[in-house]
């Protein structure tokens, strides 16, 4: 009987440190838990100022079958004047290993607030975009993408 | 020396507001590969972009790694009077690549 007890909790040992493995290796890498949350990207970008939603219109195809180049366009309601204009733009991500995507600088000079690119995307998830007006007040804009082929995941052979 | 293109009007008015385009060849590469080897790809992006018209510079850009191969950036300026647009874009290594197109202003 004794024998028997001690066998069967030899074998639950072994499969609760199995399991344990598992979440072990279902942890995801250092390099992912280092990343800023969305949240915290736009917080870094407008100093914890508050962002309010509109004026910014976020143009991005729902679908896309190429995560390699995702064609964004970004469009500020601004009449560009030296007394009212757009200052920044700036685009965030929330799944790529880095947040930031990139950050454009714009003034009156630029004559629209309006600006097109071409970035990557890892995997499906929602993109945001934050723009600065001379005033000092932010804008922002998200939208949510699905991607079918990944980027910066492919290995080179 | 890395292969450069960018569109500009050839003509405009005083005050009109003209669309430009500008894309550079390079791999952008993010740092994030592994190669045939099995080791990561070191990160070569280009870290920024500005385009300088009359004596100012009127558009800039920042860019990280999520920005695609060969980035392209589409943007806007007034045109003020005739000459050179000049645009320059800047890697990790702080190489620096320019390109610059003429404009007659009316």
């Amino acid at each position: 009987m004794n024998v028997r007890e001690t066998g069967l909790i030899g074998r639950r040992g072994l499969i609760l440190a199995g399991g344990a493995g598992l979440l072990v290796l279902a942890l995801p890498p250092a390099r992912a838990l280092a990343r800023p949350s969305l949240q915290e990207a736009v917080n870094g970008f407008t100093g914890g100022k508050p962002v309010e939603t509109g004026k910014v219109k976020l143009d991005v195809p729902p679908l896309v079958e190429n995560g390699n180049a995702v064609g964004v366009t970004v469009a500020v309601e601004s009449p560009m004047t030296a007394g009212d204009h757009v200052r920044r733009i700036a685009l965030f991500n929330e799944k790529n290993p880095q947040a930031d995507v990139a950050v454009f600088t714009l003034g009156p000079r630029t004559g629209r607030g309006r600006l097109s690119t071409r970035i990557r995307l890892a995997t499906s998830q929602t993109l945001i975009a934050v723009a600065e007006l001379s005033d000092g007040s932010y804008w922002s804009s998200s939208a949510n993408v699905i991607v079918t082929l990944a980027a910066c995941i492919e290995d080179l052979s | 020396m890395s292969r450069t293109l960018v569109s500009v009007p050839k003509t405009a008015k005083v005050g009109e507001v003209i669309d430009i385009r500008a894309m550079i060849a390079h791999p952008m590469e993010t740092g994030y590969r592994m190669g045939p080897n099995g080791q990561a790809i070191p990160r070569k992006i280009i870290r920024h972009f500005a385009c300088e018209y009359d004596g100012e510079e009127v558009f800039s850009a920042e860019f990280h790694p999520a920005v695609s191969a060969n980035p392209f950036v589409a943007f806007s300026t007034v045109a003020t009077k005739s000459g050179a647009l000049t645009f320059r874009w800047t890697d990790d290594d702080g190489k620096v690549e320019t390109a610059s197109a003429e404009i007659a202003v009316s």
